[in-house]
């Protein structure tokens, strides 16, 4: 921690103690105070495991572990965070080594109006343009830290201003971002449509990053024209009624030429739709997504972070462990994706729904690259320092990205037992996706059965059969769990996932895992013991990949 | 040295902070901007239910064990409600990757439960969750008097006898 960091801390827990004994006349500081916050510690002891290919690990343990403390008092809120990485856990490049307080803030709010000083999330729309946001599994983390206005100068119109650097591990990005963005309620501006009983949405906003012109050289004798500024802009309509749901948003963003694109000078588009219909017990669900060069960044040159935008992929996100083997990511160079969805409830106390009711979910999405054209006779598609290439919106190009075909049912069979079946039936790009040149698409058929049975009201058993066919990448897996918890504290697994159909025969190996959590209110300790496959993690649609590990892994959190 | 002072100086804060006066104290819902289903703004002070208890769940369409939960809820909901009065409101964290199929999925699945949509993470981060499922019981005063992280099969009947309880007066707090 740097001495400005400890000098921050002594104000503000200072300024803690002054604040609250004393009867302050001020208007926003009067109502009661409240100290909370929350904390996490994941720990991880490694184990020598050259079978399956884990590292080495020089420090036997290693740990990522943060504590917030949120203070409010009337419209007054901070807030801090400590965070220690000593050291970082594989498999979290983006995570700094160390100790530090990066995350603080202050927040003050009086009737239509909020200022934030400090570190803050933020998003705009769909996050197209800009997301700042935190998830601590996957290692992101980009908060913008400068300053952060809100105002809602009348019913029906939010605004907000920000202005600041993102989060770069202990330090800042070298590009500046500054952004406003307005959300406006059209039935609480257009008197015609005050009592209308479809409600309409419309939100528009612009960001704009600089950053300072540096010398990168393409070929000898040359060097790029790089723009210092580069902005981006995003529109935005919903609609939405008592059976309909409609939500779309188009981003455009200048040229901008960067290390994820090749430095090309051609501007990024990016055009989302969804459409809903639905009533109690159905829903269907179509959309469809077209992303062109649209990765935004506070640093040229950076690959791994510093996202300004944030762009979700349209595919199915899967939380079963071999549903979960090759998730699809966003390309944000380009893709065309398509998705539809059923949810269907049949009625419980029918022939065909049983006693309890049957649940139906069916998914269908595909995504193929984009169909790049040449902007002219001379230039090669992607040249870099040139305009690139031309792409129509929704012209789909000819190689394949990812298919998914997944359904679900989910069935009470009586008091007792509850049973879930899924399939799925994937196409997934390994070559494009992960990075694999060469390989061969993955065509992987999924089976998967999950078996809820409860021995008393307080303890229940649960088993999963998964079963993963496919004649590429590793080939054939198996796996099976069992789980027995006693509500509401304590919970045990033991499972094995077995690579049987790998090609080489001295890698078909099982990762078995064994667990224990117990939970008291909000805190709760949970131990893995085991072998951990080399893999993807991905939470809503941002992936990082884990290594091979083995050992014993250690996660505590509260929250007070 | 200096480590040490800061120390002290925080702890000293936190303590003062928190002992306000000898008994317990129990705090409202904190501020934040969340949307409804529908689409419209929402601030998470105004959350109500007619001095009746409320059930707030946060929970994401990837949490498996939050959709368990849920589900499991959703088959004795109307008993809960026609007993005790309490209403569930599930404050969904999915971002933008996610937010728009909260609404079919709620639809399709016939919960009849309030939805909140916080893809920012503001209510989530004023109400310190760190892993989701994370519940909290809310009395008639608006005051969050319980809470809990996690979910196992049978969990929910705790829930439910917790409001029973908060409804006949008890402090539920220390269960």
């Amino acid at each position: 921690m740097t001495k400005k960091q400890q000098k921050i801390i002594l104000l503000f827990a200072i300024s803690l103690i002054f604040i609250n004994p004393i009867q302050s006349f001020a208007q926003g500081f009067a109502g009661p105070s409240r100290v909370s916050g929350n904390f996490q510690f994941d720990g991880q002891l490694y184990r020598s495991d050259t079978l399956i290919g884990a590292p080495e690990v020089n420090e036997q343990m290693l740990m990522n572990s943060f504590a917030n403390l949120l203070f409010t008092k009337g419209d007054f809120t901070a807030g801090l965070r400590f965070e220690y990485y000593l050291n970082p856990i594989k498999g979290y490049d983006t995570k700094p080594t160390g100790i530090g307080m990066p995350y603080r803030f202050m927040t003050y709010k009086t009737g239509d109006f909020e200022v934030t000083a400090g570190s803050f999330y933020e998003q705009f729309g769909n996050g197209l343009i800009l997301r700042a946001y935190e998830d601590w599994n996957l290692g992101v983390d980009n908060f913008l830290d400068g300053l952060r206005v809100k105002f809602n100068p009348a019913e029906g119109i939010a605004l907000k201003g920000v202005y600041g650097k993102q989060r770069y591990f202990w330090d800042h990005s070298p590009g500046i971002v500054r952004g406003i963005d307005a959300d406006f309620s059209i039935n609480d501006l257009v008197n015609f449509m005050k009592e209308s009983s479809v409600r309409v949405f419309a939100g528009a906003g612009m960001v704009s990053k600089y950053q300072q012109d540096e010398l990168i050289i393409p070929k000898p004798g040359y060097r790029y024209n790089l723009p210092e500024n580069v902005p981006a802009y995003s529109g935005r309509l919903n609609l939405s009624s008592s059976n309909f749901n409609f939500i779309s948003e188009y981003a455009y963003k200048m040229n901008d030429p960067s290390s994820i694109n090749g430095f090309i000078y051609k501007p990024g588009q990016s055009l989302y739709l969804s459409a809903t219909y639905f009533r109690p017990g159905l829903s269907l669900m179509a959309s469809a997504k077209h992303t062109d060069n649209m990765s935004y960044k506070s640093r040229r040159t950076e690959s791994t972070t510093l996202d300004i935008n944030f762009l979700p992929p349209l595919t199915k996100q899967h939380t079963y462990n071999l549903s979960a083997m090759y998730p699809y990511a966003t390309q944000p160079n380009g893709e065309v994706a398509f998705q539809g969805q059923i949810i269907y409830t049949i009625k419980r106390r029918t022939k065909i729904g049983g006693n309890y009711g049957t649940f139906i979910t069916a998914n269908y999405a595909i995504v193929n690259s984009l169909n790049r054209k040449s902007i002219d006779n001379d230039t090669p598609i992607g040249e870099k320092g040139t305009l690139g290439y031309k792409a129509a919106l929704f012209d789909m190009g000819d190689e394949k990205y990812f298919r998914d075909l997944n359904i679900e049912i989910s069935r009470r069979m009586n008091r007792d037992l509850k049973v879930t079946l899924q399939y799925l039936n994937l196409l997934y790009n390994i070559d494009v996706i992960e990075g694999h040149p060469g390989e061969p698409n993955v065509k992987a058929n999924i089976g998967i059965a999950d078996i809820q049975y409860r021995l008393t009201p307080t303890k229940t058993l649960r088993f999963e059969y998964q079963h993963l066919l496919t004649k590429q990448d590793k080939g054939n897996w198996a796996m099976a769990l069992v789980e027995y918890t006693i509500a509401p504290k304590w919970s045990f697994s033991i499972s094995d996932s077995y690579n049987y159909g790998n090609p080489e025969s001295d890698q078909k190996r099982h990762y078995y895992n064994a667990t224990m959590g117990y939970t008291h209110h909000s805190s709760r300790i949970a131990l893995a013991w085991g072998r951990q496959r080399e893999g993807i993690v991905c939470v809503g649609g941002v992936c990082r990949y884990v290594p091979a590990s083995s050992g014993l892994t250690i996660t505590i959190t509260s929250s007070f | 040295m200096r480590k040490i002072i800061l120390l002290l100086t925080v702890l000293i804060a936190g303590y003062v902070s928190m002992a306000q006066s000898g008994e317990k104290t129990f705090h409202k819902i904190p501020s934040a901007v969340v949307k409804t289903i529908d689409g419209r703004d929402f601030n998470t002070a105004n959350i109500e239910n007619d001095e009746k208890p409320i059930i707030l769940s946060f929970w994401a369409l990837w949490c498996t064990p939050c959709m368990r939960e849920l589900s499991a809820i959703a088959e004795v909901y109307e008993d809960w409600v026609e007993e005790t009065g309490v209403k569930l409101i599930a404050v969904s964290i999915d971002d933008s990757r996610s937010t728009s199929k909260v609404l079919p999925t709620v639809q399709g699945k016939n919960w009849e439960y309030d939805v909140l949509l916080d893809p920012n993470g503001d209510f989530k981060r004023a109400m310190n969750v760190n892993q989701i499922p994370h519940n909290f019981i809310i009395n008639g005063k608006g005051e969050i008097v319980w809470q809990h992280t996690s979910f196992s099969e049978g969990s929910q009947q705790q829930l439910i006898n917790l409001v029973r309880k908060l409804n006949a007066g008890e402090d539920i707090s220390d269960h």
